[in-house]
């Protein structure tokens, strides 16, 4: 069953930090939910196809004609931090 | 490199030059300033949603038929998850087990003769943002202090070809990739302009024992945005690689960074575990299915390949294999040398001045074949004065520069500068008469069989006429004056 | 200014009221804006009250559309604050978005209020729609009208209890696994589903993006169909959505004559307490009284949908969350020290327990060498759902169940323990798996607060639900209001129900007995 080390891998996957007692108690929880879904195994489904899409439409595509983009302000106004008119991270190094 | 042999595959992302994005209506433009041509969908705001660009499909479906790919009946998209700060939704709408178009090949020249590259796939993605790394002094990441991102890029429509581990040395690794770029400029559906990166590529390398047949552990090598890089990335990784096998170590499976100034390859310090990229697939679209008429229409209706073009030079014009290659290898040269031959100009000759002069003064200028200062109607016009022998050769090459130099037409050239061939017999035995009499020991030599003083003598004659005798009338002349 | 009750007023009777003249768009949105101001305080249904542009926009409506035309104009609706509102904060209960301010607004939304409704606001939900109680919310813990101790449902609970409770005429609500119709049985009003895909999704904020549907949670089946009219559609803002085959009728009638009802026994198993259970037996003798045939039905697959759908959900929300970094909107860490800090700390601290949770199992689902195991497996669960309605609508036209296994619990009864909760969506969560339309309407009262009965449909059967509904609504005359009572302040106020005679029901048997 999964364990704080998984627990652990998929936080940085999902780049969440944890406490350590959260990490803890994740674990837990996780375990008692996967449990629960593991249900799932006692039905032999490999012969069934997967539903991917619950609609059965295809093909739906739009025409390669352009409509208005947002205002360079409106692109910005939510914006954490912003540098000469562009979204700004920290150091990525 | 005795005994061991290079396997080369690439992966290459090509930008589509459609009008909007791959899945939202915003344009798709350069050099524009930050943050333009963004919307919901491409800032991943919460709530937004994609739709397929559906010309961009079209153009990725020209892509795989010239690549000789079977076009799948059925594709989808598939999400393809990891954070970076060019990637507004944390992921890539791309394709992965259900691509659009898979098993193709592509048929390239290195050094006259043919080679076959098998492609793995042709799929439909989005490109990334643009990231500018700013406070460190190279512009990289390293060093940096803080980064900025512009969205007008992201959400580009691009195109990943995947080839088999199929070339078989770097040259001709570069030739692929070279002509590979023709083929997808010719098909209209992206300019792969080099310096705005529409065109990138990654190089997967292995080396086995000459002859054998299996794989050997390959390295991943990125970052090399010119052909000429690409090649020496893998020259230099090629010893790299025989070196750890023949003292026994075995090849990590890791990506190298290619430096352009050291021309050599350093692993990248990644600092997290190889990319968990956990595809599933795409719920916010909707799988396309293929109709086999449509793809039928667009084979028809596909511009003329390369390959094609070049056998017809071959054909119709009469031009050797390297000729036809040269002329009939890339859209732009092509067009421009049939425009000269359809303004009247012989074929042949049409030829050598458009892959001679007319090339050469591209080269100098910097210039694309089309957009030279001679025209090809103006061109083919020299060509014909050339061949009915009004100008010599020679002397048209000085008029191809003047041409260029005033913008000028030829015959106004050669009348401004006095430039026709003298081909007047009795005009030239005088000229010739002169030299001769005037260079009496060198006349001495001749008759006593030094045969190659005559060459002396038809400098002179061109000395005196300004270059502009008739070379082959000079020669009979003298030849009759000095033989007597 | 005839006297109204916010508690019992339909959407159907304000309009008639504003056509007739009796009432102005502005009074009326009066009417809502004091009920808010009276109970806010106790029920929280309202991250934000937008009181000033309600009162301003009523009275514009008044003034230049004379409140005569469209159906929908002047009719003060409250909207989940998972949909976006260019102009005013979208917040999704999260801390993540507490500042995010939309600039584009939501199809659906965008439609009704192109139809000149009244906005009063964005009601409360669990953060990203993930819960069953709204306990999840970042902001507040809504409490349900009936008895304040308890919870509303969720997610939508903000809006079920907004409508409960007066506050609201209507509301529109989103549903995944069954938050509209759960907290509408838990709050006695009426909650629809429809088809996966007759309702654009384009500015709802995706939960999970297979499952998600906007729908209308109201007081009545004929308001519901009203609203439902105004939403649905194809959008080419959604390549996920469709138009649908026939448009929404207004329902009328007061049969059921040769409706075939199939119950699925396999939905009565699952826990259902007794009090629910002997209100839903009592519907299905209404349905058999009104000319319908009720019959078992097997939906042998039940049992294995909640686990599917605790993979697919999460697993779809793992990644539709994943923008959610810092970056371009939103809360964002103080002093990250590069970027992996930032979106660790950003994230970590942005989103609530539950929210984290459900990312985590959904990225552990999706991650190499589990996918096969989870995901693709949970995948070819569903189509074995899918099938086994399929199945059982060869045989009926509808299927009934209970709604929800409990009345409405009590706040703080289920938080420790997440599996419990879920358990609250048993009855609902296979509809959303199958992308079928279903509705819940009120059934009765067991110890005082609400049942609800659910109707399950075939995809793109919302008329026929709507009609059956109506019928069924109109023959259990489900009348009383909440009361606000708080039993875990020892203050009694029980509504107490039964049928009344010479109400419809009893006309009903009267006229179509034989």
């Amino acid at each position: 069953m999964i364990g704080e080390d998984d627990v652990r891998y998929v936080a940085k996957l999902a780049r969440l930090r944890l406490a350590p007692d959260e990490v803890a108690r994740m674990t837990g929880e996780l375990a008692k939910i996967l449990a629960h879904i593991d249900k799932m195994s006692e039905l032999d489904a490999a012969a069934v196809p997967p539903t991917a899409h619950v609609l059965d439409i295809v093909n739906v595509a739009r025409e390669d004609r352009p409509q208005h983009s947002l205002s360079r302000p409106d692109a910005l106004r939510n914006a954490p931090a912003v540098s000469d008119d562009c979204f700004r991270v920290p150091r990525m190094g | 490199m005795s005994g061991w042999e290079p396997v080369v595959g690439l992966e290459m992302h090509v930008e589509l030059d459609t009008q909007t994005k791959m899945f939202c209506t915003c344009a798709v433009t350069k050099g524009d300033e930050p943050n333009v041509h963004t919307c919901p969908v491409c800032l991943a705001h919460p709530g937004a949603l994609p739709v397929v660009n559906r010309r961009a499909v079209e153009y990725a479906t020209r892509i795989a038929l010239a690549l000789n790919c079977t076009v799948q009946p059925r594709n989808i998209f598939h999400r393809k998850n990891y954070f970076y700060p060019d990637l507004p939704k944390a992921y890539q709408i791309s394709q992965y087990d259900e691509p659009l178009a898979v098993s193709g090949w592509f048929d390239y020249w290195v050094d006259g003769e043919k080679l076959r590259c098998r492609i793995n796939r042709v799929h439909m993605e989005e490109d990334a943002a643009k990231l500018i790394h700013a406070g460190g002094d190279t512009g990289r990441i390293a060093g940096s202090d803080y980064s900025m991102v512009d969205f007008n890029r992201g959400g580009t429509p691009l195109i990943e070809i995947v080839s088999e581990p199929d070339i078989p040395s770097p040259e001709a690794a570069r030739e692929f990739l070279q002509q590979l770029r023709n083929l997808v400029v010719e098909l209209g559906v992206s300019e792969c302009n080099m310096e705005e990166g529409q065109i990138r590529w990654d190089a997967n390398l292995s080396v086995r024992p000459e002859g054998s047949a299996e794989l050997g552990t390959r390295t991943e090598l990125k970052n090399m945005n010119s052909f000429r890089y690409l090649q020496q990335a893998l020259e230099a990784e090629i010893p790299r690689q025989i070196g750890i096998l023949e003292a026994g170590g075995t090849i990590d499976l890791e990506t190298l960074h290619f430096n352009p100034d050291t021309g050599t390859t350093t692993p990248l310090r990644s600092k997290e575990e190889a990319h968990d990229y956990r595809y599933f697939p795409e719920p916010d679209l909707v799988p396309l299915v293929i109709d086999p008429a449509w793809v039928e229409d667009l084979r028809t209706t596909q511009p003329e390949l390369p390959e094609a073009r070049v056998a017809r030079f071959v054909e119709q014009y009469g031009l050797s294999r390297a000729d036809a290659l040269l002329l009939g290898g890339s859209h732009a040269l092509a067009e421009f040398y049939e425009e000269v031959v359809a303004a009247g100009a012989g074929a042949k000759p049409a030829a050598n001045w458009t892959m001679g002069e007319y090339l050469a003064h591209l080269n100098a200028a910097g210039l694309e074949a089309g957009h030279g200062h001679v025209t090809a109607e103006r061109l083919a016009k020299l060509v014909k004065l050339v061949a009915d022998g009004t100008v010599s050769t020679s002397s048209g090459k000085e008029v191809f520069a003047k041409m260029i130099e005033e913008r000028a037409e030829p015959e106004d050239v050669v009348e401004k500068h006095g430039l026709c061939q003298i081909s007047d017999t009795s005009e030239l035995e005088a000229t010739v008469a002169q030299v001769v009499a005037a260079n009496a020991a060198q006349a001495e030599q001749y008759r006593a069989g030094k045969r190659q003083v005559l060459g002396f003598f038809v400098g002179q004659v061109m000395k005196s006429t300004g270059g502009r005798a008739n070379p082959g009338l000079v020669n009979e002349l003298l030849r009759k004056a000095l033989e007597g | 200014m005839p006297t109204l009750d916010p508690l019992r007023l339909t959407a159907r009777e304000a309009k008639r009221l504003l056509v007739e003249g009796e009432i102005s768009a502005a009074e009326l949105a009066k009417v809502y804006l004091d009920q808010i101001a009276a109970v806010e305080a106790a029920v929280h249904a309202f991250i934000l009250v937008t009181a000033d542009n309600a009162a301003k926009y009523s009275t514009k409506v008044d003034r230049e559309m004379q409140a005569t035309r469209g159906p929908l104009a002047g009719l003060p609706i409250a909207i989940k604050d998972n949909m976006v509102t260019e102009g005013v904060t979208t917040t999704c209960a999260s801390k993540i978005l507490s500042n995010y301010m939309p600039v584009y607004t939501a199809t659906a939304v965008r439609r009704v209020w192109e139809d000149h409704v009244v906005m009063l606001g964005k009601t409360n939900l669990d953060e990203f729609a993930m819960g069953s109680s709204t306990e999840n919310s970042s902001y507040q813990t809504t409490r349900n009208p009936w008895d304040l101790a308890t919870v509303p449902g969720g997610s939508s609970g903000g809006s079920a209890a907004a409508v409960a409770a007066g506050e609201a005429l209507w509301a529109l609500g989103s549903d995944t696994g069954g938050s509209i119709r759960q907290p509408a049985a838990l709050c006695g009003v009426v909650g629809m589903k429809p088809t996966y895909g007759a309702v654009s999704r384009y500015g709802l904020v995706a939960f999970a993006s297979s499952l998600d549907q906007i729908g209308p949670l109201t007081r009545s089946v004929y308001d519901c169909a009203l609203l439902l009219q105004h939403i649905v559609g194809q959008d080419p803002k959604d390549s996920t959505s469709v138009a649908l085959p026939e448009s929404i009728a207004l329902p009328q009638g007061e049969r059921l004559d040769g409706l075939r009802v199939g119950i699925p026994g396999e939905y009565l198993a699952a826990g259902i307490e007794p009090g629910v259970r002997a209100r839903f037996d009592e519907t299905v003798a209404r349905i058999e009284e009104l000319g319908g045939r009720c019959t078992e039905v097997s939906l042998p697959h039940t049992e294995y949908a909640l686990p599917a759908y605790y993979i697919i959900a999460p697993a779809e929300a793992s990644a539709n969350l994943a923008r959610f970094d810092g970056v371009r909107y939103g809360y964002r860490c103080a002093d990250p020290v590069d970027l992996l800090d930032m979106y660790e700390r950003t994230r970590g601290e942005g989103f609530g327990p539950e929210v984290k949770r459900r990312i985590m199992i959904g990225t552990y689902a999706l991650s190499a060498g589990y996918y096969d195991a989870y995901y693709g497996r949970a995948q070819r669960v569903r189509t074995l759902v899918r099938r086994d309605f399929e199945q059982a609508f060869a045989d009926v036209d509808l299927i009934a169940s209970p709604t929800t296994p409990t009345v409405a619990f009590k706040a703080g009864s289920r938080t420790a323990d997440p599996l419990s909760m879920y358990m609250c969506d048993i009855c609902t969560i296979p509809v959303n798996l199958a992308g079928l339309p279903a509705i819940s309407i009120p059934c009765g009262l067991s110890d005082g607060l609400p049942v609800g009965f659910q109707l399950i449909g075939p995809a793109f059967s919302e008329n026929r639900i709507l009609r059956a509904a109506h019928a069924l609504e109109g023959a259990i005359g489900f009348a009383p209001a909440p009361t606000f009572r708080d039993s875990a302040a020892g203050v009694a106020n029980d509504a107490g129900w039964s049928p009344q005679p010479g109400g419809l029901c009893a006309q009903a048997l009267r006229e179509g007995a034989s």
